[in-house]
């Protein structure tokens, strides 16, 4: 994925920083607890939720399942539409391909629409690298742009900014890019609307390419459907001469009526809106309406790795509506930015490490990013179960060995010792027999340490139970 | 053609050698066509209700009302020009004077249509459950590109044009055509996530419901 | 009807309090339940730490230990997810039916012996805390509240954001321990809140978080096992106007 991320801490480490920022925990509290309760209405008005959300799990299972033979017949429509079908094994060759599209159009800028795939590949650095210049349309991608910040949520890559925060980077950084932000710019959500509305609209008139990425892919009819609520999408999509859209392989759904189904999922489960604003749907080029030059990336970059597991394909289901990360307690606390990835929360704890592997210290730490409270399993309009291919991602984790074999010896002997009574027994009333010698805290590095830094350790009863049993009720009832 | 496609198709066929060549799984649709009563006064009562909840300004009214009540907004709006696909019908602008009218052609601009205040279009139809509107660059809606650069939409809905949901509007849609879905003005929740209307689509979207 | 105590390992070690309130509720209901010795643990802290083998171990441990009983009744909603959830997918033989027979507490009493009001009497200020795994993956409801309600003398408050996790999450505590500190902050806090004089649970892991975070706050607050509340009745509750003593371990040896 992106070398941005490059040298991450582990998820404890960037957490343990992180939770310590009061104004990013006052952030994010306020902004997840908003939507959480507008989304629960918002679902609450279909009484058929249940339904859909079984439909979208199976249509994207199928798809899956037969995710060839639907690729090759989305490349035909798009072909026979007018448009121009790439495909990109990994990341360097998405950005390679677009850099050489955008190059032979003689243009030295484009105009993006939010897109996670293009975040995915480090696509603006990479077209940076050859002299072009990529500006992000969407308002939160915008200030994260300014800002020279990273995402940090799925849906609002500026979730970890307030309107303070978002107002002083307004006036300090835009004119740095183009339209200055007006004098008496305030913080009133409005306000900031209206100045980015102002920088941009010049970008939008002037741009002869785009680069979007897709949130779903018709394969009967090669058509591309975009999401969005503030119509920047609807300007990179419709007024450039040139459109490249950079689209996971995992993003097709085999027939037209199937959007009824995810186009009822995904504005509930995202913005907590019947319907967002604005939903754009192109089929290749059309004469005289839109870009003239159609190119669609077909991207892979890890995604037939993840479509390998048994288990963890299921994450490939995702239709990037962030519901997981806003009833998340984890992110919520943490924050996107210490899951070291573009894919922040529980969808990015099980897709990071799969789209990366596990080799890295961050992407290791990934899959114990997690209490397994299952809150985003419910959520997940598309019934990804999270917690299983956490615990799934665990297993491969603690199987590779670096930095778990302290933990695998311990278990190993707790295991051991459970599964041989007796010896529990003994161990567990020698425990108990030295109560009074236990610390409530601990002064040593560890397992304990973590614990007893915030919280006292439990008192040893005076017995344990196996024992008060044996005494007071064991003779002649226990059979075995 | 290129390596990287065989490449990718591989690996998705090695990814899935546990999948049968032969499975077709059923896949349940067991959710609902419609979520509300399709009678046409009821359609009509839900689909205002929905775009005014989005912040969208509903106009009841007949076909012969529809000329004065143009008029009447692009004089409330303050518009002096008014952009309109080639064929709009020529009765809606009747009643309008001293307004320069700009009709849309190849030749017309995003810098032209920028300097436009108003733009008056039609619809392909409209889905009540959800307040959307969907143009397809069919009769009476002109190029994507008009009713999106300027900062004020007019946009005129028959009532036999209105559906009840999803799973009715997309069998009626064609994909071959470049489709816009509209649910209100524009709006963003990025800040705080907290919806507030307007960014770089029309800011304000007034709906004629034609009964 | 052969019904067995599925104690748990961290009840049997650490809050044995537990397993005695569940037998003498049991016993006062009318229920003969008795306590095979060989279980240990179910296997959950393995086989969510990512080592499925050791689980698997522990898991037919647990199903021998467990054969020929009608009815497995656990005072722990992790526990029971566990053998239930988990067990039928961890695909090794020689787990029989356990998982249809195991039950959580409050499953028990409702759904099995058909009773709320259990005859207990706890004359306190009383909030409850839902585990995530007896509210999600069991699916309890309202069942604990139900039988709190019924309780004599119990004046039940709402716990805010009582459906968020309290961090405590296995290992996630030792391993984020600075997330985990948070949320279990943020969760005493709401408890504090309430007004309560006890925060109530049905899993004794998630007390041990909070209620050890209590302890080093010096918070007004105890923790107590659903089990030791239904268990109590009028005699008792009249010898200890305070929360009872004995149902919090931490206050045992304070």
């Amino acid at each position: 994925m992106s070398g941005t991320y490059l040298g991450m801490p582990a998820f404890p480490e960037a957490a343990a920083v992180s939770t310590q920022n009061a104004q990013l925990r006052a952030n994010l509290s306020h902004a997840t607890r908003t939507i959480r309760d507008k989304r629960a209405a918002a679902v609450a008005e279909l009484t058929d939720w249940p339904e859909l959300r079984q439909s979208g799990r199976e249509i994207k299972d199928h798809t899956l399942r037969h995710l060839d033979r639907y690729l090759l017949q989305l490349e035909e429509a798009v072909t026979a539409a007018g448009g121009t079908v790439h495909w990109a094994a990994d990341a360097e060759e998405a950005n390679r391909i677009v850099a050489d599209l955008v190059k032979a159009t003689g243009e030295r800028e484009v105009v993006k629409v939010k897109s996670m795939a293009t975040q995915e590949i480090g696509l603006n650095e990479a077209l940076a690298a050859e002299g072009i210049t990529a500006y992000e349309t969407d308002l939160a991608e915008l200030i994260v742009q300014l800002a020279d910040d990273r995402p940090s949520h799925i849906l609002v890559p500026a979730i970890h900014r307030n309107r303070t925060e978002i107002r002083d980077i307004f006036a300090d950084r835009m004119a740095t890019w183009g339209r200055p932000a007006p004098e008496d710019l305030t913080d009133s959500p409005a306000h900031l609307a209206e100045a980015a509305r102002l920088h941009l609209r010049e970008k939008f008139l002037r741009a002869k390419v785009a680069v979007s990425g897709a949130n779903f892919m018709i394969a009967d009819t090669g058509t591309l459907v975009v999401v969005e609520s503030e119509g920047n999408g609807r300007m990179c999509l419709t007024l450039p001469e040139t459109l490249i859209s950079v689209v996971g392989i995992e993003k097709v759904l085999p027939t037209w009526n199937d959007l009824e189904v995810f186009l009822q999922l995904l504005p509930r489960s995202s913005t907590a809106e019947r319907m967002n604003p604005y939903t754009s749907l192109w089929t290749g080029t059309t004469a005289g309406d839109g870009p003239r030059h159609f190119h669609l990336v077909l991207l892979d970059n890890g995604r037939t790795d993840t479509l390998a597991d048994e288990v963890g394909r299921q994450a490939l289901r995702c239709i990037r509506c962030s519901a997981c990360l806003n009833v998340c307690p984890v992110y919520e606390r943490a924050g996107g930015h210490a899951y070291g990835s573009v894919y922040p929360g529980p969808i990015g704890a099980i897709l990071t490490p799969q789209l990366r592997g596990t080799a890295s210290e961050v992407d290791a730490s990934l899959p114990y990013a997690s209490t397994l409270c299952g809150a985003c399993y419910d959520a997940c309009p598309v019934a990804i179960d999270i917690p299983e291919v956490l615990v799934h991602l665990r297993e491969r984790v603690a199987e590779q060995g670096t930095g778990h074999r302290a933990e695998r010896a311990a278990l190993r002997a707790a295991t051991w010792l459970l599964d041989h009574p007796a010896a529990y027994t003994a161990a567990t009333r020698a425990a108990v027999g030295t109560r009074r010698l236990h610390p409530r805290r601990l002064p040593l590095p560890g397992p304990a340490k973590a614990w007893s830094d915030t919280r006292d350790l439990p008192a040893m009863p005076e017995q344990t139970f196996r024992d008060w049993w044996k005494k007071n009720r064991g003779e002649g009832k226990t059979a075995r | 053609m290129s390596s990287s496609r065989e490449r990718v198709l591989a690996r998705i066929r090695a990814a899935l050698a546990d999948v049968p060549a032969t499975e077709d799984r059923p896949v349940h649709r067991d959710y609902l066509p419609t979520h509300i009563p399709e009678d046409r006064p009821g359609l009509l009562a839900v689909l205002a209700e929905n775009l005014a909840d989005y912040r969208a300004v509903v106009h009841r009214g007949t076909e012969a009302d529809l000329p004065e009540l143009i008029a009447r907004l692009l004089g409330e709006r303050g518009s002096t020009s008014v952009a309109v696909p080639a064929d709009l019908p020529a009765a809606w602008l009747g009643a309008v004077t001293g307004v320069r009218v700009v009709t849309d052609s190849p030749a017309v601009t995003p810098g032209d249509l920028d300097a436009v205040g108003t733009v008056i279009t039609g619809c392909a139809l409209a889905v009540a459950e959800t307040g959307t509107i969907v143009l397809d660059a069919g009769p009476a809606q002109g190029r994507r590109l008009l009713t999106l650069v300027p900062d004020h939409h007019v946009c005129v809905v028959r009532g036999d044009q209105v559906v009840a949901s999803l799973p009715r509007a997309l069998p009626l849609l064609d994909p071959t055509r470049p489709q816009t879905w509209i649910s209100g003005p524009s709006a963003t929740s990025d800040i705080e996530l907290d919806r507030v209307e307007g960014v770089h689509g029309p800011r304000c979207l007034e709906v004629v419901l034609i009964e | 009807m052969r019904v067995a105590l599925f104690v748990t390992c961290v009840n049997d070690a650490l809050y044995p309090d537990t397993g005695r309130a569940v037998v003498t509720l049991l016993e006062r209901l009318g229920v003969e339940v008795d306590f095979p010795a060989a279980q240990t643990c179910c296997g959950q802290p393995q086989f969510n730490t990512g080592y499925r083998a050791q689980a698997e171990r522990l898991a037919r441990r647990t199903a021998d230990a467990f054969a020929g009983y009608d009815y497995v009744v656990t005072p722990s909603g992790s526990c029971a997810a566990m053998v239930r959830d988990q067990y039928p997918g961890l695909g090794c033989a020689g787990l029989g039916d356990l998982p249809d027979r195991v039950y959580e507490l409050t499953e028990f009493l409702v759904d099995v012996l058909g009773v709320t009001d259990v005859g207990a009497c706890y004359p306190h200020t009383v909030t409850y805390h839902p585990s995530c795994h007896g509210l999600r993956m069991l699916g309890l409801g309202d069942r604990p509240l139900r039988l709190l309600r019924a309780v004599r003398g119990l004046e039940l408050v709402e716990l805010p954001g009582a459906q968020e996790c309290c961090g405590f999450g296995g290992t996630f505590a030792v391993k984020n321990p600075a997330v985990s500190a948070a949320m279990g902050a943020d969760k005493v806090r709401n408890a504090l809140s309430s007004g309560a004089e006890v925060l109530c649970g049905a899993d004794n892991s998630c007390l041990m978080h909070l209620g050890g975070t209590l302890r080093r706050q010096d918070a007004p607050l105890r923790t107590v096992h659903l089990a030791e509340i239904l268990a109590s009745t009028e005699p008792e509750a009249a010898a200890h106007p305070q929360p009872d003593a004995h149902a919090d371990p931490n206050g045992a040896a304070a």
